[in-house]
């Protein structure tokens, strides 16, 4: 007897369609030994994470100040996805974007509160774009690969940022806190139902239409969807593939730099240390389980935030370390990946070797 | 005395398509069987099952009337099975001895390499074959490189050797040669089953002919119970075959000329040497070559997505050398590639998406900077009709259509705005005949329209068909021009190797 794997000339749509959601549910299933050896009981866990994260206008709230920065992430990873481009860059281009966003809000002496949304804005969008950008170009140039120059480039970024707040940018009245001054009022979002939900959420799902009439309705999207299909049958019809590899890089890092702006001026009202705590490498979660779609990224990123603001009550409930939400993360990449294979391949056990 | 092989009532589906069904034959010890069938009629994927690659649904191949049941290539190799096939498996930096070493099973770690040098010169010998062991592969012609692949396969003692088109990238004479080795073969009671759709070949070497139509065997002729027709109409069936007529072009406009082109390929070698060429306006100019002579070079450089590094090109008088894709095709020429799935179309989009994929930006499919999607579908819907493409529902991904309908969607696509030249490499590879057929009715009508056509193919027969002008091209270079009316196979096949200069006078 022998397995074999045989690849599957056409793969259903139904199967395809279910993937995600059977990964999830298998990750859930997975999971649930991990938090039995914690010692709690995994039924218990998951309500509980239902009820903290929904079940109440504060959870709720809550819960959509999480999905905020996912969903601008998850949308600039998605998008470069969509190219066949691998940004894994994302949390170094919040960072670049929280900073820039940051600088104009504590240096500019800007007062009207439109003109200094629109500064930081700017200087976030440009920030975070030309952060990726730099990949962008070396890949057109010199196919340097993506993947490495992105991710490398979130250090440089994260310890910039950090320089930064405990260094010339430090809040001489913080106690000597790894933190800038609070902003002014006129460099903050307006929060709504007197909790901490902004509209830097609103700004989010706004970006995610935008993105999916790009994608769907231009000519531009068109164009990357050329390209993203087939780079080669992209050239051969006369597309600039190299301008629109740094443009779509350029793009989807300017997004993720929105999500700093977000992020500083909605919620934290200052630059910190740790100010995204992994959101950009949740977003190629998120980009993978919506399938690239940009409706599905809001969708995807909601459920993280449940997943996130559940997970902290479960921290202090039951004293579960922080790694059980990265755990199960990573399970829900891990089945999907796996689901992946099944989708492309079919497996049979055939009676092998000869039959004398 | 049992059969050597025997295949019955093998069937093997894929999701949504029966490839074979109730397929049985057999081949008998020192015979040359050859499987005849269009492309798709399930060919590869018999041969497939037959070397262990695929697993059939139901059905049983015996050998020595023994039930087998392979689950790999390696399997099949050890009962004796062993294939060539159209892409070779060979290792271009290493010498003809290493790549053959390479695929014996057996030989010990430290090895006498005087000995099995001598073995393998020794089989060499045998056959008549000019192959030196110590050059590297890649300075081996296409049909040299045959050569390997068929030792290797008679190294390990195989006693039933499949050759997959193996004449598809051979000059006439060099196809003579390997039919004569196969002859030998026979001789010494090996058993051949051979690939092809060529009569020719068919009608000169097979003892028994199987021909496969859509998945099933029809029937299995004996040598002398057959000829080409009855071959032909058994092969195609009822199936509707496109009628076009070729009509001679005569005008001495010269749409396209080619100076002194050079170009050098990644490795520093001349893929193009001083290539000169005339295009004339409506003429169909054929270029014959063997398969890696510079042909692909010739069309990438046409097409602007090779620079070349010295010579000309001139279109209509106007020096297009070295612009990029985009502005070629806008001084007129369009492109049928030659390997039309890796960049004749982007596979995961829909056939609306890829007929559009040159124009997209033009004002007929966009407005500002948003698509007109009922441009597109209107566009789509004109060509899938006008080109008989079988595209499924709306918004399949055109990798899912046949090899012949992506091919019609590339045509359509090319086509579609009027060029005054289309250079088309290998347009009717893998083609099924009414397909094919297809394909150059439209090459045909287009000439009739004043398009000038450079066709690139590698079946003799295609070239002489469809050619105003045959132009033969070895190592590079422009050997001469021939009249397709006034020439024989030999006179071209003597051109493609390079042995005869320059053909008979031709305008």
């Amino acid at each position: 007897m022998q397995l074999i794997t045989e690849r599957r000339e056409i793969s259903s749509a139904l199967f395809r369609f279910s993937a995600p959601i059977v990964s999830i549910a298998i990750a859930l299933f997975v999971a649930g030994f991990l938090l039995l050896a914690s010692g709690v009981n995994p039924l218990e866990a998951y309500r509980e994470i239902i009820i903290e994260s929904l079940g109440s206008m504060y959870g709720l709230s809550e819960t959509l100040v999480k999905t905020t920065p996912l969903i601008f992430t998850g949308l600039a990873v998605s998008l470069a996805f969509r190219m066949q481009i691998w940004n894994i860059g994302a949390e170094g281009q919040i960072y670049m974007g929280a900073m820039a966003a940051s600088g104009v809000a504590l240096f500019s002496g800007i007062e009207n509160h439109w003109l200094m949304m629109i500064a930081m804005f700017s200087a976030a969008f440009f920030c975070g774009g030309l952060w990726a950008g730099v990949a962008g170009f070396l890949r057109a140039k010199w196919r340097v690969n993506e993947v490495i120059v992105t991710l490398l480039m979130n250090y440089i970024a994260i310890l910039l940022v950090d320089y930064l707040v405990y260094g010339p940018w430090k809040d001489p009245k913080g106690f000597n806190f790894p933190l800038t001054a609070q902003f002014t009022d006129a460099a903050r979002l307006a929060e709504y139902f007197n909790t901490r939900l902004h509209s830097g959420f609103f700004l989010a799902i706004f970006c995610a239409l935008v993105l999916y009439l790009f994608m769907e309705r231009t000519v531009w999207g068109f164009e990357i969807k050329v390209i993203g299909s087939n780079p080669k049958a992209a050239q051969y019809a006369g597309m600039n593939t190299g301008l629109a590899i740094f443009m779509v890089l350029f793009l989807s890092g300017a997004i993720a730099g929105v999500a700093g702006f977000s992020e500083v001026a909605g919620l934290q009202h200052r630059l910190q240390h740790g100010i995204s705590p992994g959101y950009g490498y949740t977003a190629i979660i998120i980009a993978w389980l919506a399938n690239r779609s940009a409706i599905g990224v809001v969708i995807v990123s909601f459920l993280m935030g449940v997943l996130l603001v559940g997970g902290d009550s479960l921290q202090l409930l039951w004293q579960l370390p922080v790694a059980f939400v990265y755990a199960f993360q990573g399970l829900i990449l891990f089945f999907l990946l796996a689901s992946d294979f099944f989708i492309q391949y079919r497996v049979k056990l055939v009676r092998g070797g000869i039959h004398g | 005395m049992p059969d050597l092989l025997q295949i019955e009532n093998i069937r093997k589906t894929f999701p949504g398509v029966v490839a074979l069904d109730d397929v049985s034959f057999s081949v008998s010890p020192g015979e040359i069987h050859t499987l005849l069938g269009e492309n798709g009629a399930g060919k590869s994927t018999l041969m497939n099952v037959l070397t262990g690659l695929y697993h059939p649904d139901r059905g049983s191949i015996s050998i020595d009337g023994e039930e087998v049941h392979f689950a790999s290539p390696r399997d099949s190799l050890a009962r004796g099975i062993g294939m060539v096939h159209q892409h070779f498996m060979l290792v271009p930096a290493h010498s003809v001895f290493e790549n053959i070493l390479l695929a014996l099973d057996n030989v010990p770690n430290f090895f006498n390499r005087k000995e099995y040098k001598q073995k393998i010169a020794a089989l060499i010998d045998e056959f008549g074959l000019d192959l030196d062991l110590d050059s590297p592969v890649w300075k081996l012609s296409i049909g040299a490189q045959q050569w390997i692949e068929l030792i290797k396969l008679l190294m390990r003692d195989c006693r039933l050797l499949i050759l997959d088109e193996p004449t598809a990238v051979l000059t006439p004479q060099e196809a003579d040669r390997l039919f004569t080795v196969l002859e030998r073969l026979k001789k010494q009671g090996k058993s051949i089953i051979f690939i092809s759709h060529k009569m020719r070949e068919v009608m000169k070497i097979s003892d028994r002919v199987t021909i496969l139509k859509k998945g099933h065997s029809i029937t299995t002729l004996q040598r002398g119970d057959y000829d080409e027709n009855r071959l032909a109409s058994l092969m195609i069936g009822n199936d509707k075959i496109p009628q076009w007529q070729k009509n001679l072009q005569m005008s001495d406009e010269i749409v396209l000329e080619i100076e002194k082109l050079s170009v050098r390929n990644d490795r520093g070698l001349s893929d193009l040497e001083s290539f000169d060429l005339q295009l004339k306006k409506g003429e169909i100019l054929g270029i014959a070559g063997v398969a890696g002579n510079g042909q692909k070079a010739l069309a990438e450089v046409l097409t602007g997505l090779k620079n070349a590094n010295s010579g000309k090109i001139l279109a209509k008088g106007e020096d297009i050398t070295n612009s990029d894709a985009k502005k070629s095709y806008i001084a007129g020429i369009a492109h049928i590639p030659e390997d039309r799935k890796s960049i004749g179309i982007a596979p995961d989009m829909s056939v609306d998406e890829n007929l559009i994929m040159k124009s997209f930006k033009s004002g007929a499919f966009s407005r500002w900077i948003f698509q007109d999607k009922g441009a597109i579908r209107r566009n789509a819907s004109e060509k899938i009709e006008q080109f008989a493409i079988k595209s499924g529902p709306d918004g399949t991904p055109v990798r899912y259509l046949s090899g012949g309908n992506i091919q019609k969607v590339i045509i359509a696509r090319e086509l579609s705005e009027a060029p005054a030249v289309l250079v088309a490499l290998y347009p009717t590879r893998g083609l099924d005949i009414g397909s094919a057929e297809y394909v150059h009715k439209v090459i045909a009508d287009g000439a009739d329209e004043g398009m000038s056509t450079i066709l690139i193919a590698e079946d003799l027969d295609e070239l002489l068909k469809l050619s105003d002008r045959i132009a033969v091209m070895f190592r590079g270079q422009l050997v001469g021009y021939v009249d397709p009316r006034n020439t024989t196979r030999e006179e071209i096949g003597l051109m493609m190797s390079g042995e005869k200069q320059g053909g008979a006078a031709c305008n």
